[in-house]
């Protein structure tokens, strides 16, 4: 910029020089941005008025803008802010009317009426669904297939706890804890002898001598499984009549040494395991939804 | 002062421009440390016990921050998935909270008690174990270690200077038995520490094996007590909406 051009002739300079030839123009602000620069400002005064804004001492100004919200049946202003909004939105969006008008229905329903009213166990059905998925699937999966060895298998008929809607709403209301205490003095040849039986029971090819001579030790486990091993849903005491496992993966093992290997494991450490309590985070009505829904996976009882 | 002596001196532009943008941070800042009530009155809240805190290192240590947030916003669609919005009471005794922002992985900020010790536990060692189409990496090696908790009681000092209630003197020990009640009051005593974790650690069976205390153990008793403190029934929705 040795050689002033045309251009700075007509347009003025600041007036400063830098490196004795370094000058810079002074053109004025484009008038649409110095406009809209202004609307700025003007935009945050009356923003400053309506909604919460300046620190003032101890407190801050809360700004024009009121909420209506519900409380206690009687409606009241609130000054608006995120969380007031929110109230008003969990009470009044269009969505939570139209959601409350069917989970009104549902609560005020039986079991039987909600079974009997596709309605509603279509709106039950895609409610649960959500809370399957965010409560349920992490340890029982999306299908309720279950995961052995820690998790049982939802979707198929054998329920350890019972699969009533009144045992499986008790269940999420309030949790489980399965205990099966262990057996680690069973040794040897009995515990051997044990497993066989156990596994007989279900119709497992095992040694027929061996599992009749394991019979007697079965005796202490009568108390839980019952006689018959038919088990007992008021302890969560398993089936072990039918082929359906809830502990461990009898179906995937190989041979039948593996699968006594996995028994005999169980009788020597014992069960413990819990399913976590939702009465306090999931309302009534929707442990209501979510009984329907795992009723209806397992084909129910 | 000419505009011109300041455009040509490069030091003394430097050091009006920090000026100039120090006064636009503090107007901004200070006057927060003021405003005392954006701090809700919430009963319920409590500094981490020994072994929460060891978990709570170790949280940071691994990152986990970098995918999940703890931080329930108040929006709808979060209170329906999540659980109540966040607190600021909630994280009062976090140095540094956790609030984050990138959720690779869902929020946690309510994920107390929502699944059991042993799926943590599993699921920390192999997440594709429980959740096959999980993307979260494994880390087995927590159930590995064993815990160092020997500089538990610094740790636990060092909190202290920030302000969280630790009790030390025999003073604080009975102020916090008059807030938190004596059983918390006792885990919050700095010189029993390193009992108390020990104690902490073998009362429940966090993660399945009993005869060590692993960082399995103080992860998973950290996570399960995040977002249980306040007991959000006994309060009207309005009530902290009146804290904004």
């Amino acid at each position: 910029m040795t050689n002033p051009t045309n251009k700075s002739k007509q347009v003025e300079t600041t007036g400063h020089v830098w490196d004795g030839d370094l000058r810079e123009y002074n053109n004025p602000l484009p008038n649409w941005w110095l406009w809209a620069f202004y609307a700025t400002i003007v935009f945050s005064i009356i923003y400053w008025v309506i909604y919460p804004a300046w620190p003032v001492g101890k407190s801050f100004t809360r700004g024009i803008a009121t909420v209506t919200v519900e409380e206690n049946g009687q409606t009241k202003e609130m000054p608006w802010n995120s969380r007031s909004q929110l109230i008003a939105e969990m009470q009044s969006s269009p969505a939570a009317v139209k959601q409350r008008e069917y989970i009104e229905k549902v609560a005020a329903a039986s079991y039987e009426e909600i079974f009997a009213n596709p309605d509603m166990m279509a709106f039950a059905r895609s409610m649960a669904k959500g809370y399957f998925g965010d409560y349920c699937a992490a340890c029982h999966g999306q299908g309720g297939q279950g995961n052995l060895p820690f998790f049982p298998n939802l979707a198929d008929d054998d329920w350890l706890w019972g699969g009533q809607v009144e045992q499986i709403q008790v269940s999420l209301q309030a949790g489980r804890k399965g205990n099966m205490p262990a057996f680690p003095n069973i040794q040897g040849q009995a515990l051997d002898d044990l497993a066989s039986y156990v596994l007989s029971l279900s119709g497992e090819a095992v040694d027929a001598a061996a599992a009749e001579r394991g019979k007697q030790g079965y005796a202490m486990c009568m108390g839980c499984h019952g006689a018959e091993g038919k088990g007992n849903p008021m302890l969560g005491a398993a089936n072990l009549t039918d082929k359906a496992w809830s502990v461990i993966n009898i179906p995937a093992a190989g041979s039948i040494e593996e699968k006594k290997k996995l028994v005999a494991g169980v009788i020597n450490k014992g069960i413990a395991r819990e399913m976590p309590a939702f009465g306090n985070r999931l309302k009534p009505e929707e442990i209501k939804m979510l009984t329907v829904y795992v009723h209806e996976l397992g084909g129910g009882k | 002062m000419k505009h011109e002596s300041i455009e040509i001196n490069a030091g003394l532009l430097i050091i009006l421009t920090l000026v100039v943008i120090s006064i636009g941070g503090l107007v901004e800042i200070v006057p927060l440390f003021h405003i005392k009530n954006t701090v809700e009155e919430v009963k319920g809240v409590r500094p981490y016990t020994p072994l929460e805190l060891r978990g709570r290192d170790l949280y940071i240590r691994e990152g986990c921050y970098a995918c999940h947030s703890q931080m329930v916003r108040p929006f709808r669609d979060e209170m329906l998935r999540y659980g109540h919005y966040s607190l600021a009471a909630e994280s009062k005794y976090d140095h540094p909270f956790q609030w984050g922002s990138k959720r690779t992985g869902p929020d946690i900020a309510r994920l107390g008690g929502k699944y059991s010790d042993e799926w943590h536990t599993q699921h920390l060692i192999r997440p594709q174990n429980v959740v096959p189409e999980s993307i979260m990496p494994a880390y087995p090696w927590l159930a590995q270690n064993e815990l160092k908790y020997d500089d538990i009681e610094k740790r636990m000092k060092a909190l202290k200077m920030t302000g969280v209630p630790y009790s030390l003197t025999e003073e604080e020990y009975q102020a916090n038995v008059a807030e938190y009640g004596k059983e918390m009051a006792d885990k919050l005593h700095i010189p029993n520490a390193k009992a108390t974790l020990e104690a902490e650690a073998t009362s429940r069976n966090w993660d399945g094996d009993k005869s060590r205390i692993t960082e399995m153990d103080a992860m998973v008793a950290y996570l399960q007590m995040l977002g249980t403190l306040v007991d959000f029934k006994q309060y009207e929705q309005g009530y902290f909406a009146s804290f904004r």
